[in-house]
């Protein structure tokens, strides 16, 4: 018998890892030390995280919640520590914090207002279900469009006729298409449906909805537009210029890849023209210097303007981050559309877009979040974001000369609406997720 | 390349071919740009026809079955397929693609639908088949093709062979009259080359109209029955089977077969 010969008898049984690998000693060992530069590493920047925490976490948690005025915040420190040290003086918070949600005409002068921008906010997210989480039963888009003129109203108030008689009229519109889409192509449909839905507001809705109005009023007590404030104004210019962006983003980029040579340019130029100028500048013009453009008897609302604008500047953006995902799609995919006989908007709509959307969420989700974040730009025409409700806040004798913890509170609240918009983004993709490739 | 593969006897009683026309090229010409790929190509295709397209790299076979269902646009020449012309009618070029199915190297699956959900979807949107019937086909062409067990996964999750094949029952859904293939194998390991060989000498057993653009000189000798040699974007030697790989006239097709069997 050679030496090379060798048969196992008796089959291993199966040991537990050594307890250094596993456990949380093996993850402390392998993330934290597993070599004397990460060991240093780890060391120094536990220092500095202590030294950061042991400054900021007492400040927050030890903090007053009780107080008039920042006066008297520092009179109730000044009493309770020899010393002179202080800490936050929350109470601001405490006081005002319906002001900086709900701004002037929901907040502490109207409590009586509360249930609507909050029953808005709830509808809201009833309307998004459907379109977030694709197991949400279909008919839940009934609940969307109801919203699309049900929230306005809860907002701005007035008569419901408004919104209501709007709303048949966009069904007029798409009842317009649906007849015109059987005799001519998409193409043309789409302009004369969009013609009739236009005739229809101007000759039909008004009358009409003065005509319901004299029967029926139901009015909600108007806010006019300049006092829509605080994180209301933030929430309602963000959920529109993120719900409206997308599908213009979505003709924005298929405009610029596609063959038909006056569609392209005007997508692209659109696009360009509209990324190379600052969002700061579009809301400026639109609101002071469209004024000497438009004939006086036509009143530009300016959170209106400030919507129709913060919408166009995230289309343009989103459309270039969906231009990027689709142009990363194989070319075999188009091919493989066109030679089964679907036609250019059925392999848009279940091949191509599906596939480059997904590619793009981390991308459109970022936009999403810095226009979020953008809405704060419209103080630069006198509306009063968060931020000038602050500054509000801070011009009155109780509270002038608090800082840090205003900003730090509107901070949080718009962390939370980021950080919520980024975890969904990954949920999404998760869910999306078909296997290797 | 080798005479792999193909061990079992191919049953001939359905492979006949009719005196009616599938296609017909007339003096056919394109260009890219500048480059003239195609030269006056003249080919008839008659029903029942099993044509395997050889020819080296380059020399516009692709292309020349491309056009056939309007993937590539010719400039110059006629195409008539299933005896309707292709010209800039989009309406026409829909009706010949609904009865032309198209296999690709690389599958062209879609990745992110199902098996079955990529095997219903053209039924269900251009053919406007209720959903039911679709999957009622589906798996029929699914079992055909001896995956009916996959078809909830995704097509990321099959093995090359299997992808092949579902894109082969992807397009049979569509009850195409004609099939062209674009070297269906040539992205593929040698054992799965056999399981989609299978498959489509079924297919032309069933007296399907094939071209198919292929390296597989064991499949062109024995499913065939009329090899095209194409070089330099002309057609330029055109026999059955046997006489084109015993006996070839020209001097490429002489080169050319002494480089892929030579050896
Ligand atoms: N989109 C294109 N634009 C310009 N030239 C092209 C294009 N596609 C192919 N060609 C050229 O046309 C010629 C024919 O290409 P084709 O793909 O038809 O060759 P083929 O015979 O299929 O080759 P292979 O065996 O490598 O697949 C080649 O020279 C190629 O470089
Ligand atoms: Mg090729």
């Amino acid at each position: 018998m050679s030496d090379l010969s060798y048969v196992r008898t008796e089959m291993l049984p199966q040991k537990a890892p050594p307890a250094t690998s596993v456990g949380v000693v093996g993850w402390l060992r392998e993330n934290l030390f597993s070599s004397v530069g990460n060991s240093a590493l780890t060391v120094v920047t536990g220092a500095l995280l202590l030294m950061l925490l042991s400054a900021i976490l007492p400040w927050v948690f030890l903090g007053i919640w009780d107080a008039e005025s920042l006066a008297d915040c520092r009179a109730q420190f000044a009493e309770m520590y020899a010393d002179g040290r202080t800490y936050a003086c929350w109470a601001v918070i405490a006081d005002r914090w319906d002001q900086i949600m709900f701004g002037y005409s929901f907040g502490n002068l109207n409590e009586g207002l509360y249930w609507r921008p909050l029953l808005g906010l709830a509808l809201i997210l009833v309307a998004l279900s459907p379109i977030l989480y694709p197991n949400v039963p279909r008919i839940m888009y009934v609940a969307t469009a109801a919203t699309l003129f049900l929230y306005p109203w809860l907002i701005w108030g007035g008569s419901i006729w408004g919104p209501l008689t709007l709303a048949m009229c966009i069904i007029g519109g798409i009842v317009a298409f649906r007849f015109a889409s059987q005799v001519m192509i998409t193409a043309f449909a789409l302009p004369v449906a969009i013609v009739v839905t236009a005739v229809l507001i101007m000759v039909v809705m008004g009358p009409l909805s003065n005509g319901l109005a004299s029967v029926a009023a139901l009015e909600l007590q108007p806010v006019p537009s300049r006092e829509v404030s605080g994180f209301v104004l933030s929430i309602t210019i963000g959920i529109v210029a993120i719900v409206a962006s997308l599908p213009i983003a979505i003709m924005l980029a298929l405009g610029r890849q596609s063959d038909l040579f006056i569609v392209n340019k005007l997508s692209t130029g659109f696009i360009e023209i509209i990324r190379g100028v600052p969002l700061i500048t579009l809301i400026f013009v639109a609101t002071v210097l469209m004024k000497y453009f438009l004939p006086s008897h036509i009143d530009l609302d300016p959170v209106v303007a400030v919507m129709i604008l913060v919408t166009l500047f995230t289309a343009a953006y989103i459309a270039e981050v969906i231009r990027g995902g689709l142009a990363a799609l194989p070319k075999g995919q188009y091919e493989a559309a066109d030679a089964l006989g679907l036609t250019y908007w059925q392999a848009q709509r279940l091949i191509i877009l599906p596939q480059a959307l997904k590619i793009s969420i981390p991308g459109i989700v970022s936009n999403f979040i810095s226009v979020f974040k953008d809405t704060t730009l419209v103080s630069i025409v006198a509306l009063n974001d968060p931020l000038g409700i602050s500054g509000a806040i801070r011009s009155n004798s109780d509270w002038n000369g608090i800082v840090w913890e205003l900003y730090g509170f509107i901070a949080l609240v718009f962390w939370i609406f980021c950080f919520s918009m980024s975890r969904y983004s990954l949920w999404l993709e998760r869910q999306l997720q078909t296997g290797h490739r | 390349m080798s005479d792999l593969a193909i061990e079992r006897k191919i049953d001939r009683s359905k492979m006949e071919v009719s005196d009616e026309v599938a296609i017909q090229i007339n003096d056919m010409n394109k260009w890219y740009g500048t480059f003239h790929v195609l030269r006056d190509i003249n080919l008839t295709v008659n029903k029942g026809e099993r044509i395997v397209i050889a020819g080296p790299s380059g020399s516009g076979k692709s292309t020349m079955i491309r056009c056939i269902n309007r993937l590539e646009e010719h400039q110059a020449g006629d195409i008539i397929v299933d005896g309707i012309e292709l010209t800039n009618d989009l309406k026409n070029i829909d009706k010949i693609r609904s009865e032309v199915g198209m296999c690709f190297q690389h599958f062209n699956l879609f990745p992110h639908l199902t098996i079955l959900e990529n095997c219903t979807l053209a039924p269900i949107w251009v053919r406007k088949t209720p959903k039911k019937e679709a999957i009622e086909t589906a798996m029929h062409f699914l079992e055909k093709v001896k995956i009916p067990d996959q078809a909830n996964k995704y097509p990321g999750q099959l093995s090359g062979g299997q992808q092949q094949r579902v894109a082969i029952a992807r397009s049979l859904c569509m009850k195409p009259r004609i099939m062209l293939f674009d070297e269906p194998t040539s992205a593929l390991d040698p054992e799965m080359i056999k399981e989609v060989l299978d498959t489509m000498i079924e297919l032309a057993e069933e007296g399907m109209t094939m071209l198919c653009v292929t390296h597989e000189m064991g499949f062109a000798r024995q499913v065939a029955n009329r090899v095209i040699f194409m070089d330099q974007g002309q057609i330029v030697e055109q026999n059955e089977p046997e006489e084109f790989f015993n006996n070839p006239k020209s001097e490429r097709t002489k080169l050319f077969l002494s480089q892929i069997l030579g050896h």
